[in-house]
């Protein structure tokens, strides 16, 4: 199990990754065994699985129009399912917008999702997850809030940790510097994941930083940080049971650079061979977080995988009925556009709200 | 001639001013290799190197704050800001320094460099990417706002802009990036900063828009047309500033005013228009000076927007309202 030893011998400064499991699947150390039982790992694939059906199929939802612009996350799952698996109900999740797994283990709903990304913000109410904030588009601006949710916690005496996600384009925001620095004078329980999927839209980590990586930055502000393999799941699983333990012990903030590749685009509107080699998405397709887990599994004989057609098939099954709940979900009323904008409509806005109303009234309903 | 649209005329202003002028520069998130996430600047790096057409690390203060630095050692930075919605980040170089630095320094110093920002909505887009934030800049002493609505404008102004002394908010309207095309000259050639242009003459009611609400604006007047009235359509061009006497002129003329933009109401554009004529014209008024806006609310996402994007429908209405007043 990760420990102070282990975060000791994974200098970030000599750029030590900590990784168990080999890209095919089989323990990088002899005699290692899992700190999960078999059921929580066949549980962890089927979540994996689940989320990368999810994710192809919302790709394709897009692609038939039923759907806008959409974030993939092919190939950072295991980083999303890990997170799942460690966060609790009293913890806060403060995503960027690439870790579908773990909001789905926070509870919000693929129909919720869905309806974001069609469009409207209704997708952003997460009913049933409690105590996550709605994704952040601009880069790394919800880093400081992660901080402030900490120095709550600390203050409300709560036992909690904040989840706090970023990618590597983000690190280069002065609010992720904030976020840190803040976190550490404060000494507040936050846990920033890093998901370095080695580019920022096109632009690739060579020209985000120089720095050997990212996790190095974490120190400076004296914030214990670990580089780790985000496609290893018991890596990332044992990393961040270790941070959130910490964190409960009163010691803090805790960085971990999760170095994974992201397989699909930037979002269903990016290209991305205008700015990757095939041979770099080969090298990382081997990689791949799903096929590692399942090797593992194959291996162990801890599931019987003749049933993963089965299972993908149920899973699509639930997907499109998540999906046909978003598109039957009550069109968007004009009153929608105006309730939220304070706790009580001040009258100027009802006022224009009641012209354009009557505007409505005289052309018989046409915008 | 060359048919060209927006995103055409804008990356042949970039290279005629690459070209031209070697200390000018371009950078930003995803403008070099990927050539801009509109494709503006595609093709740029290519031709001019990667000292002069690069990609910056992830952030906007950092983009705009270097840009000063550039600009007082005597380059022409002309960056670029992905959405309207990442501006934010660098609001505090824009105008804490940027719009600042001559006044701060009796002159000595100056920041003449040009902000380039898709803005606006009617795109289906996400969260944070259909933002109409014009009238921050406006209000900031300092600043010069550029908006074109065509391909001819986007080309002259941008070379304006970055020939300007002073810097340069160039807001580019993401919405009609390539709905219009035309013929545009191939040499360089400039529009002055902060003369509005007459598209339509007109005696009876003077439209003002600028952007991506010209093009409504002219669907509008087509409806006006058919019923017999006579539209005068004023692209304003500059935000800052405003040009009084095109439209001191044509309201004297008409007599009735209609401002659209798609940016929120309160302390908006439209308002400093309407303030603008009550100086100029108000013993010419025969209606009150009218606007047509966004609400004073987010601009919903693409399922709301329906509720808040200015129709030529609803141009048309206060255009009849007005002429009957």
């Amino acid at each position: 199990m990760f420990n102070q030893d282990s975060l000791d011998k994974h200098r970030a400064l000599d750029n030590r990754m900590f990784q168990l499991l080999s890209e095919d699947g089989k323990p990088l150390e002899k005699g290692w065994k899992p700190s999960l039982s078999n059921e929580e790992i066949v549980q962890a694939y089927k979540d994996l699985l689940f989320e990368r059906t999810a994710d192809l199929m919302a790709v394709s939802y897009q692609r038939q129009g039923r759907m806008f612009t959409y974030p993939p996350n092919l190939g950072q799952e295991a980083i999303h399912i890990a997170t799942g698996m460690v966060i609790k109900e009293e913890d806060w999740l403060v995503p960027a917008f690439r870790e579908l797994g773990a909001w789905l283990a926070k509870g919000v709903s693929l129909r919720e999702i869905f309806l974001y990304f069609k469009g409207n913000e209704e997708g952003s109410h997460f009913t049933q997850a409690n105590r996550m904030l709605p994704v952040s588009v601009p880069i790394a601006s919800q880093l400081v809030h992660a901080a402030g949710l900490g120095y709550a916690m600390n203050y409300n005496s709560e036992k909690a940790a904040v989840f706090a996600f970023v990618g590597d384009g983000g690190t280069s925001e002065g609010d992720f510097h904030e976020a840190l620095n803040f976190a550490a004078v404060w000494n507040v329980p936050v846990i920033f994941v890093v998901q370095n999927n080695q580019f920022a839209i096109s632009v690739p980590m060579s020209m985000q930083t120089k720095s050997v990586n990212i996790a190095v930055k974490g120190l400076a502000y004296n914030v214990p940080s670990v580089l780790v393999d985000g496609n290893d799941l018991f890596a990332m699983h044992e990393v961040l049971s270790f941070a959130r333990a910490q964190a409960m012990e009163g010691k803090g903030p805790f960085l971990i650079e999760a170095r994974t590749f992201r397989m699909g685009a930037h979002t269903t509107s990016d290209d991305p061979t205008r700015y990757r080699t095939r041979e770099e998405e080969e090298h990382w397709a081997a990689k791949d977080p799903l096929k590692r887990l399942k090797s593992f599994i194959e291996a162990n004989n801890l599931f019987d995988l003749s049933q993963e057609d089965e299972l993908v098939a149920e899973y699509k099954k639930q997907i499109d009925s998540s999906f046909e709940a978003a598109e039957q979900h009550p069109e968007y009323k004009l009153d929608d556009v105006f309730a939220y904008m304070y706790s009580d409509m001040p009258d100027e806005l009802k006022r224009q709200k009641n012209i354009y109303e009557n505007y409505l009234n005289q052309s018989g309903g046409a915008k | 001639m060359k048919v060209m649209n927006m995103v055409n005329a804008i990356n042949d202003a970039l290279d005629l001013m690459l070209t031209a002028d070697p200390g000018v520069v371009v950078y930003g998130e995803d403008v070099g290799v990927e050539g801009g996430v509109f494709r503006v600047t595609e093709g740029l790096q290519l031709k001019h190197g990667v000292q002069r057409v690069f990609d910056s690390p992830l952030a906007e203060s950092g983009i705009a704050g270097t840009a000063l630095g550039m600009a007082v050692a005597g380059m022409k930075p002309v960056i670029e800001m992905q959405f309207d919605g990442f501006v934010y980040p660098a609001m505090n170089q824009i105008l804490s320094h940027i719009a600042r630095f001559r006044n701060r320094t009796r002159g000595k110093f100056s920041a003449p460099l040009v902000i380039r920002i898709p803005y606006g909505g009617g795109i289906n887009a996400l969260e944070h990417h259909s933002e109409s934030p014009e009238a921050y800049f406006g209000h900031t002493p300092g600043l010069k706002v550029v908006i074109p609505s065509t391909p001819y404008d986007a080309k002259g102004l941008l070379i304006a802009a970055i020939e300007d002394p002073d810097p340069v908010i160039y807001l580019e309207p993401k919405r009609i990036y390539r709905a219009i095309k035309q013929e545009v000259p191939e040499e360089k050639y400039s529009i002055p900063l902060g003369k509005a242009k007459v598209l339509n003459s007109g005696e009876q009611l003077t439209l003002i828009a600028y952007g991506a609400m010209i093009r409504e604006a002219q669907k509008a007047i087509a409806m006006a047309k058919q019923n017999g009235f006579s539209v005068e359509l004023i692209d304003l061009r500059s935000i800052w500033p405003i040009d009084r006497d095109t439209v001191r002129e044509s309201v004297r003329k008409t007599g009735r005013v209609l401002i659209v933009t798609e940016a929120p109401q309160s302390y908006g554009p439209a308002a400093e228009l309407m303030a603008v004529i009550n100086e100029e014209a108000f013993l010419n008024l025969e209606a009150p000076p009218t606007r047509l806006t966004g609400f004073d609310t987010v601009i919903p996402l693409p399922l709301g927007e329906k509720h808040y994007l200015i129709t030529p429908q609803r141009i048309y209405h206060e255009i009849d309202k007005l002429i009957r007043y």
